[in-house]
């Protein structure tokens, strides 16, 4: 540093403008969303109050509903059983998925071969797979898991195919010549370089999979979100349905907003920097 | 087996290597390539462009099997080669200290890399990812990752291409200091004469493709003898020796 004085005016004049539009836009979509929000509240709460009926329960109605079964513990119990099947169905998935797609977008032949049975399984639909998960291996977790698992595979295998297929082999050539051993390859060749794709199939994989395995309780478990709206259906007890609904989409909000994005960012600080 | 302590040159004896282009046909690229290095030598690999040179820098890195004939690495220290690739190559999502650590033996990664650092200009930069580098700091940090290795043989291809000569000159010092402080066996590929009569104990001339060896032009005298007045006689002798080349 020969010249710390024209440095930090560098810095400070660099950093002084981005800041401020930096704050506008955050605020700007924040204040938005929030008024986007309200007016869906207002709507329903108009609408309800316009046709009063047992089957379309006002807001205040609901959040009686949420607030007492969080106190008699049976929504976080039903809500947490739940995460956890979207968790381990996740994660099989993924892992599952991923290695399949890289195996397909690194060899060509194996990819003509197996291509039509992703398509095959890509179409099949989710209550097919989850009927004959329950028929096959009976009416229990891992034929539940295994269910929904199958079910978003063919996407992550199609997504990492293609993030397999723009490796790019002067990384690769660079880590044989300077002898990385198979974990580092793993680490710092490979892992980066599908990150884009990782974050796509698992943005798309939470999205889809919490959808299926609603529909998996529904069908073959007597826990879990699915079971409490298939119960309450029954009784057609629409506000604890909307309960467990709205309950059940503000925790996977949260978990995109605290863990998805914080996680996306890390891995892609390098990206963020200008030359 | 040489016995110990006997320095192994590098030596080179490819028979030929053809590929096979898209239609099918196949183009010979090297035909009859033998040339040594001895140890402890810094050689450029001379000749027109397209003319085999990177495709015999890939044969001895091990990147590419499909040849016939046989090459010979210089043993000794980590036993390990080291390479600047014409691009950087430094890994986007590393910043520069880890680029250059990743490249070393498990039991080196803590190795005290100030001198490297220092020497290259490099010692405000290490936490930087090379996003935030130019073009010849990128470089720099190749070298640096090339010679914190300490290998047994050192390839270079092109390592300066497509840099202002102003900062293809400094890079060529710098490496000429670096590469000074820690002698190893060297090879680089170029096709810029001027920048071999500089660098280089010895220059092997290629010929257009098929390469193959048109004649070796050693150059005896010490490296700070060579200023301007120096070079223009050894671009005419080398002109003499080679009037068909480059």
């Amino acid at each position: 540093m020969t010249s710390p004085g024209v440095d930090r005016g560098i810095t400070t004049a660099g950093t002084a403008l981005p800041l401020r539009s930096g704050r506008r836009a955050i605020a700007v979509p924040a204040l938005t969303t929030a008024a986007s929000l309200l007016g869906l509240f207002l709507l329903w709460s108009f609408a309800a109050e316009a046709w009063p009926s047992r089957a379309f329960p006002p807001p205040g109605q609901v959040w009686q509903v949420l607030y007492n079964d969080t106190a008699s513990g049976e929504l976080p119990y039903h809500l947490g059983v739940t995460l956890g099947r979207v968790a381990a169905a996740f994660v099989v998935a993924m892992v599952i998925g991923s290695i399949i797609g890289v195996l397909l977008g690194v060899h060509r032949r194996a990819d003509q071969f197996f291509n039509p049975w992703v398509v095959l399984f890509l179409n099949i639909p989710a209550l097919v797979i989850i009927v004959l998960a329950y028929i096959w291996f009976g009416l229990n977790e891992a034929a539940a898991i295994g269910a929904v698992a199958v079910n978003k595979i063919p996407n992550v295998v199609v997504t990492m195919r293609e993030g397999a297929r723009a490796l790019d082999p002067r990384y690769a050539e660079m880590a044989a010549v300077y002898r990385f051993g198979p974990l580092d390859r793993l680490r710092h060749i490979l892992l980066p370089q599908l990150q884009p794709y990782l974050a796509a199939a698992s943005r798309s994989g939470v999205a889809l999979i919490w959808k299926i395995v609603l529909v998996v309780e529904l069908l073959g478990r007597s826990n879990g979100v699915g079971f409490q709206i298939y119960l309450h259906f029954q009784l057609f007890d629409v506000a604890a349905i909307l309960a467990y609904t709205l309950a059940f989409v503000a925790i996977m909000l949260l978990i995109e907003l605290l863990l998805v994005q914080p996680v996306e960012r890390h891995a892609t600080r390098w990206r963020r920097r200008p030359a | 087996m040489q016995p110990v302590g006997v320095a192994v040159p590098l030596r080179v004896d490819i028979a030929e290597k053809t590929f096979r282009s898209a239609e099918g046909v196949p183009v010979t690229a090297l035909h009859d390539l033998s040339f040594e290095v001895r140890q402890g030598e810094f050689a450029c690999l001379l000749g027109p462009s397209g003319c085999g040179k990177t495709t015999t820098l890939r044969i001895l890195l091990g990147l590419d099997t499909d040849f016939s004939g046989s090459f010979q690495l210089p043993q000794g220290g980590s036993n390990r080669i080291a390479v600047v690739f014409q691009e950087p190559t430094l890994l986007p999502w590393r910043t520069v200290e880890q680029n250059v650590r990743l490249a070393l033996p498990k039991g080196m990664r803590n190795a005290k890399l100030d001198w490297l650092f220092d020497s290259l200009g490099l010692a405000g930069m290490r936490s930087l990812f090379p996003s935030e580098l130019s073009l010849g700091l990128a470089r720099r940090a190749a070298l640096a990752r090339a010679f914190a290795t300490e290998p047994a043989v050192l390839f270079l291809d092109e390592p300066f291409v497509s840099l202002d000569e102003q900062t293809a000159e400094r890079l060529r010092y710098l490496l000429l200091e670096v590469w000074s402080a820690r002698p190893t066996t060297a090879l680089m590929v170029t096709h810029n004469l001027r920048e071999a009569l500089m660098l280089s104990d010895r220059i092997i001339v290629l010929s257009p493709r098929p390469a193959h060896v048109l004649g070796v032009f050693d150059v005896r005298l010490p490296r700070h003898y060579r200023n301007r007045q120096v070079m223009s006689d050894l671009l005419r002798s080398f002109h003499e020796k080679f009037p068909h080349a480059a």
